[in-house]
């Protein structure tokens, strides 16, 4: 028995598996029973439709425009915001990373993110409501006569999430700013490079791969925008996302089978569009942006 | 040699200022830099020669006074606009650039034709020795090869001066001994004025032409490698300078130059007096020239020895309690005792007191 | 001509930070101050204040019961991801084993995919097994993306800490258990802190996987402030917008105090460096 034993616990060891390599099983068994077996439960369950043959669910889906107008209606919301969102945290954190109270800006602007799209879409309801104080001071500057409807619609929706992804887009971006070494933007200045110019050719080309996934996590949060399209916006109309359609299959019409196909197709919607975009970032310098060994 | 320095008669500082704060980092700073001139500024960490190089390069804004090249006032200009050349102390190479792109880069910026920014490019690189690695990226260089770039960057523009910060703390010793001669073979070459931050004696004497030796933001001396070897001003200044023994004593005679200084020991020390005001002085003597001789006025007892191949290098307690450092060809046992003295013409005296 | 060009465009940035900073503010304000107000049609300001709208909201909301549930949901999520994770965190932070990639991709996963695509599989699961619309449901669905978080927040912790240290305290006659109880433990209280406490914000405010899983005595007060909203009309906005305000108290708290151990960069961005 312990001859038979010995030589494999010693190829284990020199494999670098011991004692404290096993405290990472129930964590990891912890994310496989509740992570990935619902996620393949639910795939094989997509497949097992109320009624209809195994692709009954998606020809359901795909049949009906009504459900499979939800992508467009989604997408229209999530991409021009997560591209906003992003546009805007570039030149803002360019900015912002040489400031010297910085941390008192990012706290501000991690309280949406913390507060959550809850929270945001009530506070935006009074705010941007037709008596809030955002048409208010509108009107007292005189640029528009009459109350703009900014709630229960498209508009609402887009600005919740604008105010929760863009402070998300923005500390992501200035992380990743902030870890290009100074010296390499002063070395570039000391060869003649303006501002613009040291933009162009050193930040840029550096932060480009990070912000290929910063899209990938904001376009993927954008795209199952749930609670702030169904309370900011018109979740039978022009917000009516696809998270929403597959709350309503699950929880309305009790339908899990139908609710997880809905869920397949989300999930492969935003992988799809995250493939595209970290395939595309292949094509950059994704090493450190330090400047050099040292 | 197509590569070769943009010409300017000499570089001015002019009472060169920069507070930090209420701290004063740069103190007037004057000096003026001839035409292909190797200067070092050379001090410990914190002294501010970081900084000055940083003022030269525009990447610091003076607080006071004013930078000239020839008669243009330039520390007004932003860095860009200057057209320095600047090898930074962790190279500061482009990653995401092949080692052509970083080389011409500054070229490109200044709107150089793509033709004539490859023959350059090509130049600086055969200049530095690094003709077949152009493809690369810097990360995938070794650190000598990374330093070599960095130079090819800096000198690719043809600048008039070229800056170099701490350009070889990075590298390992024998390295730095390679580089070092690169350095000076690349300078001879191009002839640009260099300015050179360190706060490496042996680099700063085997390099320039003439030595800055900054401490807490001042100047406290300009020379010439031989005269701040041999001839220190300071006392701080001599002590940077590898004049590690520092002994206090009171002047006893005074004969132009010639002293001599009671230090409590059995005989007087004779030395050269440096800079000396009152009878309170200190003697600076290199561990080196501190040798055993028979009618040493030194009598000390050895408390160490480490054997360094041309000699025995030992420490040695005098009467009064202070720690010695001096050289001998024979060894000696810890404990026994021995009479040292130095060459009168190698012993330096000092007005006590530090800065005077 | 460049320079009043470059000081243009800073303008416009810092204008742009500045109306963005003040509408969220706004926005908080306005919940706040109808939640204080008692009649607020249209004027700038409430006509007069009130505490009034507390009070109905805590009756009419059941507050008590929800803040009991909120809190005992996030302290069992808490204290299980961080007795699941660390030792997790450990082990990855210590040692290289074949599939260790794999690994960290399997703990990435739950944290990059919303939790609004994963929580209707995992609810229909729950549901099957009876989990689902209790409290253990509740919590073990939180767990899903806590777990993983805490576990990747804890790594850069412990590789800080020197390996040499352990390897000291074992030459001493340490054990693995008095290793953990006497060095490990005190070394990551700051990280342990952090890790916990963003795990508490999250779950505090995690509003999708609690919505999928949670039954009428399981919800958080997120989840019983979207369905105050979204069944709006029938109660006052004001008592609606107090519950609001207890929502945020009992968030912020827990961000502030966990602010002092990270900085706000580092709560998205430890996870995106992570990805990279």
């Amino acid at each position: 028995m312990s001859t038979s034993s010995r030589p494999r616990r010693r190829t284990l060891a020199d494999r670098g598996i011991d004692g404290v390599t096993l405290l990472v099983l129930p964590a990891a068994l912890f994310v496989v029973l509740l992570f990935v077996y619902p996620f393949v439960y639910g795939l094989l369950l997509s497949f097992a439709p109320k009624e209809g043959g195994w692709l009954g669910n998606y020809t359901k889906f795909f049949s009906d425009p009504y459900m499979y107008g939800t992508i467009w209606l989604t997408l229209r919301l999530a991409l021009p915001v997560t591209l906003l969102n992003i546009a805007l945290s570039v030149p803002v954190a360019m900015q912002v990373r040489h400031m010297r109270r910085q941390r008192l800006l990012t706290t501000i602007l991690v309280l949406p993110i913390t507060l959550g799209t809850v929270l945001v879409a009530e506070g935006l309801l009074n705010y941007l409501g037709p008596q809030g104080w955002l048409n208010r001071t509108l009107i007292l500057f005189g640029l528009i006569d009459r109350p703009i409807r900014l709630v229960h619609n498209y508009w609402g929706v887009f600005i919740s999430l604008v105010i929760t992804g863009f402070p998300f887009t923005f500390l992501l971006t200035l992380s990743m700013i902030s870890g290009i070494d100074p010296a390499l933007e002063q070395a570039a200045a000391t060869l003649g490079a303006r501002a613009r110019s040291r933009f162009r050719h050193i930040v840029l080309p550096l932060i480009v791969p990070g912000l290929a996934v910063t899209f990938c996590l904001a376009f993927v949060d954008a795209f199952s925008v749930f609670p702030s399209a169904v309370m900011l916006g018109a979740p039978a109309g022009e917000t009516r996302v696809i998270s929403f359609a597959a709350a309503q299959a699950a929880f309305e019409q009790y339908d899990y089978s139908y609710a997880s196909a809905i869920a397949m197709i989300m999930a492969v919607v935003q992988f799809g569009f995250v493939g595209l975009v970290l395939a595309g970032r292949g094509l950059f310098y994704t090493g450190p942006a330090g400047g050099g060994k040292g | 040699m197509a590569i070769a320095s943009a010409g300017f008669r000499e570089l001015r500082l002019d009472g060169m200022s920069r507070n930090f704060g209420a701290h004063n980092a740069l103190k007037e700073i004057s000096l003026t830099v001839q035409r292909g001139e190797f200067i070092a500024l050379l001090g410990p960490s914190g002294c501010g020669k970081s900084t000055a190089l940083n003022c030269l390069a525009g990447l610091l804004s003076l607080s006071d006074g004013a930078i000239w090249l020839d008669e243009k006032r330039i520390d007004t200009l932003k860095p860009e606009e200057r057209g320095f050349g600047m090898v930074f102390q962790n190279y500061a190479l482009f990653p995401h650039m092949s080692v052509r792109r970083n080389v011409g880069f500054g070229l490109q910026m200044s709107g150089v034709p793509k033709a004539e920014i490859e023959r350059r490019v090509d130049e600086a690189l055969n200049v530095v020795r690094l003709t077949s690695q152009g493809a690369k990226l810097p990360g995938q260089l070794s650190g000598g090869q990374q330093q070599r770039v960095a130079i090819a960057r800096a000198i690719a523009v043809e600048p008039p001066l070229v800056l170099m910060d701490e350009p070889l703390s990075n590298l390992d010793a024998k390295l730095r001994l390679e580089m070092r001669a690169e350095i000076r073979r690349i300078h001879r070459l191009l002839g640009s004025a260099t300015i050179y931050v360190t706060h490496d004696q042996d680099e700063a004497l085997s390099l320039a032409d003439r030595i800055v030796v900054l401490r807490d933001g001042e100047v406290r001396q300009i020379g010439t490698p031989q005269d701040l070897y041999r001839r220190p001003l300071h006392a701080d200044v001599a002590e940077f300078m590898g004049f590690r023994n520092a002994i206090q004593g009171r002047l006893v005679r005074r004969e132009g130059e010639e002293v001599e200084v009671d230090c409590g020991f059995a005989g007087a020390i004779r030395g050269q007096a440096v800079d000396v005001a009152g009878d309170r002085v200190v003697v600076a003597i290199r561990p080196a020239d501190l040798v055993p001789m028979a009618d040493g006025p030194i009598h000390a007892e050895v408390t160490g020895l480490e054997y360094r191949g041309e000699g025995y290098y030992g420490t040695a307690t005098e009467p009064g309690g202070a720690e010695l450092y001096f050289r001998t060809d024979a060894p000696l046992g810890v404990g026994a005792a021995v009479q040292l003295g130095a060459p009168a013409e190698r012993t330096l005296v000092y007005a006590a007191g530090g800065v005077g | 001509m460049e320079s009043a060009l470059e000081r243009l465009w800073r303008t416009l940035v810092w204008a742009f930070v500045i109306f963005f900073v003040v509408n969220v503010l706004a926005m908080i304000a306005t919940v706040v101050i109808n939640s204080f107000g008692t009649r607020w049609l249209s004027s700038w300001l409430p006509a007069a204040f009130t505490l009034r709208w507390y009070a109905s909201a805590w009756k009419e909301f059941q507050l008590g019961d929800v803040l009991l549930v909120t809190f005992q949901i996030a302290g069992a999520v808490v204290l299980l991801s961080a007795l699941i994770g660390v030792p997790a965190a450990y082990a990855l932070a210590r040692r290289d084993f074949p599939g260790k990639p794999l690994v960290i991709v399997l703990f990435l996963l739950p944290l990059l995919v919303p939790p609004i695509t994963f929580g209707i599989p995992l609810a229909t699961v729950l549901y099957k097994v009876g989990l689902a619309g209790t409290m253990w449901g509740v919590i073990v669905a939180n767990l899903v993306p806590t777990v993983p978080f805490t576990v990747i927040l804890m790594i850069p912790f412990i590789e800080q800490i020197d390996p040499k240290v352990e390897a000291a305290a074992r030459v001493f006659g340490a054990g693995t258990g008095r290793l953990f109880i006497h060095v490990l433990v005190p070394l990551l209280v700051p990280g342990i802190l952090a890790a916990t406490l963003l795990a508490m914000v999250r779950t505090v405010s995690m509003f999708e996987l609690t919505f999928l899983t949670a039954g009428p005595s399981s919800q958080t007060l997120v989840v019983a402030l979207y369905y105050s909203v979204f069944a709006a009309g029938v109660r006052a906005g004001q008592s609606i917008d107090a519950m609001a305000v207890i929502y945020m108290l009992s968030t912020l708290i827990w961000l502030i105090v966990a602010l002092r151990f990270v900085n706000p960069t580092q709560i998205v961005a430890r996870v995106k460096k992570a990805a990279v």
